[in-house]
């Protein structure tokens, strides 16, 4: 591994580990409210100061971070599931179905998927608890975002079925189940934990962007998203640098997973 | 020869300066004011409109009867030299201005506000400012005498007539250009859909100022449509717009702290935020909760474990007053100054919730039943201040063991569970009042109403105290004076801060941002803040660039 | 002779391709027809909260909502009357859509291909720069500077647009630009190290000789197919972009369109995104099996 793969695999690991001890550490509740102090800068009792609500801006960051780093995963797994399906199943059996997946795909980039998230919120029932909302906002984004994974595995799948071995194993009589199993899945299975990485870094921009939309994690659960709808004040921020926080944390996870990850086809 | 040039030209100077210097400490005449609408006007008809920035238009370029002074809240003459109001509020005669003209010089004539009175009034119209005028079935009566008066009859007493004409911008019924000639200070002279709408000077405008010179002094208006309140005062600082209406209290504290001159409060305004709770009998909640939302001492509880100070002083910054009934401290004449004023006492809360039943361990508050006590508020979705708000009434809650839950939903979703489905528990959301006259509230108290939000079109009243506040709407609708409608409006304040159907919870500051480049402004309570004087708006040299705009 | 049979099937594939394409496009409205349609608070009006209107205002207003319920009978006349050319009338908006989308869309495609040209300017610039220095500092630091473009939310960087006064088309460039460098370098590293490059350089050929010549021959059908595939990109970064910016274009049009449940308006608007986004992977698609055989 270069350097500076190994540089940004550590920050990684050195943030994971944070955060799972600090769930531990929480100096205050993340939605407590300490209402003399709203907007107030650094000191010994909060770290990061406070937000526009007087909540310690440290413990929602540790908590967003939580949010974000556990259920981007999430997202990522199930995007990659319906991606590896349907674009494997695309490559190997080709033609019209291929066609047709690839076409899809790229419809559903055009369709209105904004729209979307703003009618699955509306349908949910209302007493849903909030953690629960907030892992269905994920398992929606896993749901919206496959398209990027498709071509890629598709393309993969196809040269996977105009290879030679494949030939002969179906010449000596393979059955479709085995070939499957024993000889397409495992060539294949790289390329799906390569799409799984990338796509986490993706995931966690996405709910970054739906959150300043304010169609993410809805209030009072804090994600990295919903702490950095607060940057839309920008005068602010040179009185109050520390408030850029958890975009610099953001930049620094996301890029460190680029720079591990291998690099990749263009993808959307 | 030079120096003959020389001294010319330091006499044309000092002949010119006095003029100068003058025409600079008054203020130049002309110029051209820039401010932002924040959304694309849906109708230049003045009859149709119903949203905001048809709303601004409609001021800007139409002339009315009667004018309310947005400052001084009293009536004044527009059009109309004078008028009379007979039979109790179903007849008004007015004596109307001669010799004026509409904008492309179409003489004013009676015959055009009854043609205008008559097209408002078509029940195949439906408009806010039309239904506003109807409170009986029937057809007006409009009879023109001569050229400059007019009679018109309504089916019933109308409260509050005199005030609705501010409403009502006159058409021409003659003119070519219909809805486009008007008598107001400015009329349209240019529209780029998505971009801006451009309002130039009236030539024929009616009124002049105390030396008898013509109205306005601007020369043209340019609104641009700006949906985005970020870039609105980014592009405010900066100099390319003269002033912002209304804004919200973030936005004026970074304001104020940079340019303190050009940021103003005029004090509460009409507007309030309110919470409310489902008490719809065939609702989708579960029958326990409904029986807690019905109950009156829950919704007092309620009232009292929220803690308004706080709300008004991290929320809005300041910039809000706490509420506790429909009619804002703003409104000097119809406000119920006997109202206690809201309290803030989670003991007391408590003791009230013990007396209906419920049951406080010291962490959860239960009902009679053992239910848990909670619930979920909706809300618009973008919309900050509801949300803190939310956020901040979870914790007071909290601490009488309520546990709240928020949801955002977009407004068509929300309105839809309000208004047909009736699927939510409890709601937050404001109530924009533009006129000091709450006989515009009527579709919010009368329990057949479609605006009764907590149960709306009820077939008979629910409750013994919704009966008792119908009967008090349909007598101050149809009292003969103005001191017997305050003494039934009083009433319902009352009966409203007894049973708290509507929690109010704030109400809001008149807030704008008016650069120091214009002349002449006056911000007020009422709507449009900044320019509801724009006939005598100027733009003058900006002092704090110190160099002529 | 071979060559102009080829042209011609290739020819007769792309139109036929052409048609599926205009199919799925109508597809894609339709479907988005049903979610607008379904989706909660459709016919709903924030009108209906005034206080001003009369009850029987308001009767009239939810039967005029009523005359859009048949969703079967909306399809027919949408899909007949797109064959006269009318595209209907928004419903928020009140003006016929084909106007709007006149007004809009020379908007949004100006900042488009301004950003898309300044995208590939830029990278192109930088990968050939990077070509020319092979230092591992230049390298890097191209890298650290492409992830920190990659890494920014594109809420951020608009909001940052925004906030620099900058145009549109800077922040759509800000979006797509890390992701074609990367790819560019990567292909032209490849095309470099192909073997008779190597022999080309060994004989001590002039550099630029050896681009011209040599690589761009060798790179010039994937960077094609990545000319599709960007131009997709950034039409699909351009939508939310323009609508955080509040430029006039289709993004701030279709969020208007969505939140108004405006169906006229969601219909066309997907309909004119999905015919530019399917065309562009087409040709991209086109572009890169044409020139299959000489890929790397």
């Amino acid at each position: 591994m270069k350097p500076l793969q190994k540089v940004a695999a550590s920050i990684l690991c050195a943030i994971f580990v944070l955060m799972v001890l600090a769930t531990f550490f929480l100096p205050a509740h993340y939605a407590r409210q300490f209402r003399d102090i709203p907007n107030a800068g650094p000191s010994t009792a909060h770290l990061l100061g406070t937000d526009a609500l007087g909540r310690d801006s440290l413990s929602r960051l540790l908590y967003g971070t939580r949010v974000s780093l556990l259920l981007a995963p999430a997202a990522a797994l199930l995007s990659t599931l319906i991606a590896s399906l349907l674009g494997s199943a695309a490559g190997l059996l080709g033609g019209w179905f291929e066609r047709i997946v690839l076409a899809a795909t790229d419809l559903s980039l055009a369709l209105p998927w904004l729209f979307l998230l703003l009618v699955v919120r509306a349908l949910l029932p209302l007493d849903v608890p909030p953690l629960v909302s907030v892992v269905i906002a994920f398992l929606m984004m896993g749901l919206l975002g496959w398209q990027a994974s498709v071509r890629v595995i598709c393309a993969a799948a196809r040269g996977v079925r105009d290879s030679d071995f494949l030939l002969l194993a179906r010449s000596s009589g393979c059955k479709p189940a085995r070939l499957l199993l024993r000889h397409v899945a495992p060539n294949l299975r790289p390329l799906f934990y390569a799409q799984f990485l990338i796509s986490i870094p993706l995931f966690i921009l996405t709910e970054a962007n739906l959150s300043i939309l304010g169609l993410g994690v809805m209030e009072p659960m804090p994600s990295w998203g919903n702490l950095m709808r607060g940057l839309e004040d920008f005068s602010l921020l040179s009185a109050n640098p520390w408030r850029l926080v958890p975009l610099v944390l953001l930049v620094i996870v996301v890029m460190c997973f680029q720079l591990v990850l291998p690099s990749q086809e263009v993808t959307q | 020869m030079i120096r003959r040039v020389s001294a010319v030209f330091s006499l044309a100077i000092a002949l010119c300066s006095p003029a100068f210097v003058a025409a600079q400490s008054a203020g130049q005449s002309g110029g051209e004011l820039h401010f932002c609408l924040h959304g694309e006007p849906k109708t230049f008809n003045p009859l149709l409109v119903e949203d905001g920035q048809s709303e601004t238009i409609r001021y800007l370029t139409g002339g009315v009867l009667i004018r309310l002074n947005r400052q001084t809240q009293a009536l004044e003459p527009g059009l109309a030299v004078s008028w009379k109001v007979s039979e109790q509020g179903r007849r008004i005669s007015f004596r109307l201005r001669s010799g004026l003209h509409f904008s492309d010089g179409t003489p004013f004539i009676s015959e055009d506000v009854a043609y205008t009175m008559k097209a408002l009034m078509d029940p195949q119209l439906h408009s806010p400012t039309g239904d506003s005028f109807r409170s009986g079935e029937g057809q007006i009566a409009v009879q023109t005498p001569s050229a400059d008066t007019i009679v018109v009859t309504f089916p019933a007493p109308v409260a509050g007539l005199e005030r609705l004409f501010d409403q009502v911008a006159i058409l021409s019924a003659h003119s070519p250009k219909k809805e486009m000639a008007v008598l107001g200070p400015f009329y349209v002279a240019d529209y780029n859909p998505g971009s801006y709408v451009l309002l130039r000077r009236n030539p024929n405008y009616w009124k002049k100022d105390k030396d008898g010179k013509p109205l306005p002094y601007l020369d043209s208006i340019r609104l641009d449509i700006q949906r985005n309140h970020d870039i609105e005062i980014l592009r405010f600082r900066r100099g390319e717009i003269h002033l912002i209406n209304s804004l919200d209290a973030d936005l004026f504290d970074r304001l104020q702290k940079e340019s303190p001159a050009a940021a103003h409060d005029a004090g509460p305004s009409l507007d309030s935020e309110q919470l409310w709770f489902n008490q719809v009998p065939t609702a989708a909640p579960p029958d326990y909760k409904k029986a807690w939302f019905r109950s009156t001492e829950f919704r007092k509880a309620i009232s009292l474990a929220i803690n308004r100070a706080d709300l008004s002083r991290i929320v809005y910054a300041g910039h809000a007053r706490p509420a506790y009934g429909p009619i804002s401290p703003a409104n000097h004449f119809w406000f119920n100054s006997a109202l206690p004023a809201p309290q803030y006492d989670s003991a007391a809360a408590l003791r009230l919730l013990a007396r209906a039943g419920f049951r406080f361990d010291g962490s959860t508050l239960r009902d009679g039943l053992g239910n848990r006590v909670e619930f979920t508020v909706i809300t618009s979705t973008g919309n900050k201040p509801r949300e803190q708000m939310v956020a901040m009434i979870q914790q007071d809650l909290s601490q009488i063991g309520i546990k709240v839950n928020m949801v955002t939903l977009d407004f068509p979703s929300l309105i839809e569970r309000i208004t047909r489905t009736y699927d939510y528990e409890a709601c937050l959301l404001g109530l924009t009042n533009s006129d000091i006259d709450p006989n515009s509230q009527m579709n919010v108290w009368l329990s057949s109403a479609e605006n009764h939000q907590w149960n709306p079109r009820q077939s008979k009243p629910a409750t013994a105290w919704e009966a008792e506040i119908d009967r008090l709407m349909q007598a101050q609708a149809s009292a003969t004076s103005d001191k017997k409608r305050k003494a039934d409006w009083d009433r319902v304040q009352q009966i409203a801060a007894e049973q708290q159907p509507f929690i109010y919870l704030i109400n809001r500051d008149a807030m704008s941002a008016i650069s120091p480049a214009v002349i002449g402004s006056a911000p007020s309570v009422l709507d449009p803040h900044a320019f509801w004087n724009a006939d005598v708006l100027r733009l003058g040299p900006d002092p704090s660039l110190g160099a002529q705009k | 002779m071979i060559e102009t049979k080829k042209f011609t099937s290739l020819f007769r594939l792309a139109l036929r391709r052409l048609l599926f394409l205009v199919c799925l496009g109508l597809c894609g409205a339709l479907v988005s027809a049903t979610l607008v349609r379904f989706a909660p608070g459709y016919g709903v009006e924030e009108r209906e909260l005034d206080p001003r209107w009369s009850a029987s205002s308001v009767e009239a207003l939810r039967r005029q909502q009523a005359l859009h319920q048949g969703l079967p009978s909306f399809y027919f006349h949408y899909l007949s009357a797109l064959a006269h050319g009318d595209l209907g009338e928004s419903d928020s908006l009140k003006r016929p859509v084909r106007e709007l989308l006149r007004q809009r869309l020379p908007v949004t495609g100006n900042s488009v291909l301004r950003g898309l040209g300044l995208a590939w300017l830029a990278a192109s610039f930088l990968a050939l720069l990077g070509l020319a220095s092979r230092g591992w500092l230049f390298e890097a630091s191209a890298t650290a500077f492409n992830s920190l473009l990659l890494s920014l939310p594109s809420a951020v960087v608009a909001m940052l647009a925004v906030h620099l006064r900058t145009p549109v088309f800077c922040a759509i460039a800000v979006v797509v630009f890390p992701r074609l460098y990367s790819y560019i370098r990567n292909l032209l590293l490849r095309a470099y190290d192909q073997p008779y490059v190597l022999a080309a350089r060994a004989r001590g050929l002039a550099s630029r000789v050896i681009l011209c010549r040599h690589v761009l021959p060798l790179a010039a059908p994937p960077l094609l197919a990545l000319l599709g595939v960007s131009f997709a990109i950034s039409f699909g970064a351009a939508i939310p972009i323009e609508a955080l910016c509040d430029s006039p274009g289709l993004g701030q049009l279709a969020w208007h369109a969505a939140l108004g449940r405006d169906l006229p308006l969601i219909v066309n608007v997907t309909l004119v995104v999905s015919l530019v986004m399917l065309a562009a992977n087409f040709f991209a698609d086109l572009a890169g099996r044409t020139f299959a055989g000489s890929a790397p």
